[in-house]
């Protein structure tokens, strides 16, 4: 009997495709790897960097209410401990004591946290002149220098010293130029995709708005920048580098998203779900309301999430528009010159002093954190809702 | 939403309400009164025509059943009958179409309240993603007919008994309606249909997704809805149009071929192209 199929694994021919498929299942395999390694190269080196900013090197000092610690803050400290302690930390010792005048005279043991390079010397980032270095050796020995949670990482404002330099004016300006984004952007952008996809005739003109919202969505968001800049503040005259400019600016670059978003959740909504509804008597906003809304809501909040986290991650749009200014105090409205994540690491970034460069990586750490939270948040949205019909 | 006999309008019906011979109607042969009509519809969509010169009456508490081969415009037509036509666009219509006598499509009409009079049930059964109790309850509500809880409850209850499905999810009004099978779906989107309390009932195969033992069931209600609802249904299963309707209807590229009482269409077609359909021999 003729055997027909297995003698062809010698077939030069065959032999050749098969080579062939395996080389082109390597060259994909190495991509996805490369893809894969660079990813964990560039947490890993984030991590590695800013992890340190967590952490923070305090000494113990007495704290000597004496009279010319009245005017300079520094004389409170024994003369050896001046170069150890930071600045910062006795710069309000002169208002303590004006607003607390029985502290005059006194004395008080304290933690306070060290000079940045003393700070960064702990950490491994830093030498310190050898005498110095003999000092903080010496202390550490006598158990006066310790290593604790830098708190003020997540409660201080932006400072001129790293030590207590800190992402609070910076989260607090990204949330109110959020909430002025989505005020601004989701009820725009959602009434508009209902209209788009449930009212609108399909003529030339809603055709014609229809492409340019998708062009929209393509706009590099420094274009909105600059609109934001001619329009807000130039046009209307809005504050400069507030919140409320930059949300404004933002929501401008939010909005295609969101309606490019709702329209695709509303389209979702099988056509048998309005047959059905229209044939009960509901007029063409009670379908809408009653029966593809409810039905699209998830698919809505997931692409305004999608949106929003988008926009917390821009930066160039809002230097244009100043939010890049140096905020040491939190803002208190949306009216108050405010500065954003981004922008903070952008600021931190530029800093030649090295203990800057940790607080560039913690940063950027906090930043993508709250990025994957987000957009961790729209994919649970959409797998808890999702329906299949 | 009375449903007494207009006068006014009776005297359409003669036209077709004759035996297949022609000849008088007997004294038994009661004279039914036409629910709605169609005269001289046309309707394009866009540039192709797809219904011409549709004359057809649909008799008060019968069951008329449209068959024909696919594409001849049954869906078309009842679609036209409670205007959902309109909302696909470049849809034109030319001639009449009344309901008890009254113009459906004139312009002091509202579609809205007029889908109220005239329900729909669909090929594909399409409850609302709400629980059994909110399907049926949501209509009465948004009309008002229905407002305190007690109304609703026992509207809830009378739908789902006229539409035989009560025994089977009294117990669990509060599941999704797109949890039950699909034979139990028609029939709540029949009872959905019914809690508007409308007159008349259009059915666009609303067995063809079911199997024979919950088709029989459909058929079974519908037979019995028959005696309150004026019903039209469209339907590709001559059997069913037999055992179910009292008038059929046999349309054919977009025109009524012929339009008689079932019996006499079934087994005396006066057309030789109705006869050709209903053997067999084409379509
Ligand atoms: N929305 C529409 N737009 C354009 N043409 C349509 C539309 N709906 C139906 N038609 C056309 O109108 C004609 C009649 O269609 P219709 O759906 O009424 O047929 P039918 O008798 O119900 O067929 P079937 O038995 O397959 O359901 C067909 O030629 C169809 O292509
Ligand atoms: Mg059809």
């Amino acid at each position: 009997m003729q055997r027909r199929l297995t003698g062809s694994a010698n077939d030069p021919r065959i032999k050749a495709r098969y080579r062939g498929e395996k080389r082109f299942k390597a060259y994909t395999v190495t991509a996805l790897f490369v893809a894969f390694a660079i990813i964990i190269a560039f947490f890993t080196d984030i991590i590695s960097q800013g992890y340190t900013a967590f952490w923070r090197t305090e000494v113990n000092v007495t704290i000597d209410y004496n009279e010319r610690a009245e005017r300079i803050g520094r004389f409170a400290l024994a003369e050896d401990m001046r170069e150890i302690v930071s600045r910062g930390a006795v710069r309000s010792i002169p208002l303590d004591i004006r607003n607390n005048p029985e502290l005059a005279g006194t004395t008080r043991q304290e933690w306070v946290p060290t000079y940045s390079r003393i700070d960064q010397y702990f950490k491994g980032n830093e030498e310190l002149p050898p005498e110095m270095a003999a000092q903080v050796e010496e202390l550490m020995e006598a158990g006066v220098i310790r290593t604790t949670f830098n708190w003020a990482f997540f409660t201080a404002g932006d400072s001129k010293l790293p030590e207590l330099a800190g992402i609070f004016s910076a989260v607090v300006g990204s949330i109110f130029v959020l909430f002025v984004t989505l005020i601004f952007a989701f009820p725009i952008g959602v009434m508009s995709a209902i209209y788009l996809e449930e009212f609108a005739p399909d003529n030339k003109l809603t055709q014609l708005i229809e492409v340019n919202i998708n062009n929209l969505a393509a706009v590099p968001s420094i274009i909105f920048g600059l609109l934001g800049l001619a329009v807000f503040i130039n046009t209307f005259g809005a504050p400069r580098s507030s919140a409320l400019v930059g949300g404004l600016t933002l929501g401008l670059m939010t909005l295609p998203i969101i309606i490019i978003s709702t329209r695709a959740a509303l389209r979702a909504v099988p056509d048998p779900i309005r047959l059905g509804a229209f044939a009960m008597g509901c007029s063409r906003w009670q379908v809408v309301r009653d029966h593809v809304l409810p039905l699209s809501l998830p698919g809505i909040l997931t692409g305004t999430i999608i949106g929003l986290a988008q926009a917390m991650g821009e930066t160039a749009p809002l230097i244009i528009v100043g939010m890049i200014a140096y905020i040491p105090e939190a803002p208190g409205s949306i009216f108050e010159s405010a500065t954003v994540l981004p922008a903070q690491i952008f600021t931190w970034a530029s800093e030649p002093r090295k203990a800057f460069v940790e607080k560039t990586a913690a940063g950027i750490i906090v930043l993508l954190a709250v990025l994957l939270t987000l957009n961790a948040a729209a994919v649970f949205l959409r797998r808890k809702f999702e329906r299949r019909w | 939403m009375e449903t007494e006999v207009k006068t006014k309008t009776a005297t359409g019906a003669h036209t077709m309400a004759q035996n297949a011979d022609g000849s008088p109607m007997t004294a038994e042969q009661k004279q039914p009164t036409v629910k709605m009509s169609a005269r001289d519809l046309n309707l394009w969509y866009g540039d192709t025509q797809a219904l011409y010169d549709i004359n057809l009456d649909c008799y008060s508490r019968e069951v008329t059943a449209l068959i024909g081969p696919s594409g001849c415009g049954k869906s078309t037509f009842l679609r036209c009958l409670n205007r959902m036509n309109d909302l696909i666009p470049q849809v034109r219509l030319q001639g009449d179409v009344t309901l008890d006598g009254e113009d459906i499509y004139d312009h002091s009409v509202d579609v809205v309240q007029l889908r109220t009079f005239i329900g729909m049930v669909f090929q594909k059964p399409n409850p609302f993603p709400k629980s059994i109790y909110e399907n049926i309850a949501y209509a009465p509500r948004l009309h008002g007919t229905g407002t305190s809880r007690s109304e609703l409850d026992d509207l809830v209850e009378s739908s789902l008994k006229r539409a035989g499905l009560w025994n089977e999810v009294a117990d669990r009004l509060d599941t999704p309606g797109t949890e039950l099978s699909g034979g139990q779906q028609q029939r709540l989107c029949i009872a959905r249909a019914i809690a508007v309390n409308p007159e008349v009932i259009l059915m666009d195969e609303p067995a063809s997704a079911l199997d024979p033992l919950a088709t029989a069931t459909v058929e079974a209600l519908i037979h019995e809805l028959k005696d309150n609802y004026t019903i039209v249904i469209v339907t590709h299963n001559l059997q069913q149009a037999a055992r179910v309707a009292g008038y059929t209807a046999f349309f054919h590229m977009g025109k009524v071929v012929e339009f008689n009482d079932t019996d006499t269409l079934f087994t005396n077609p006066k057309e030789q192209r109705t006869e050709d359909y209903i053997t067999g021999r084409f379509g």
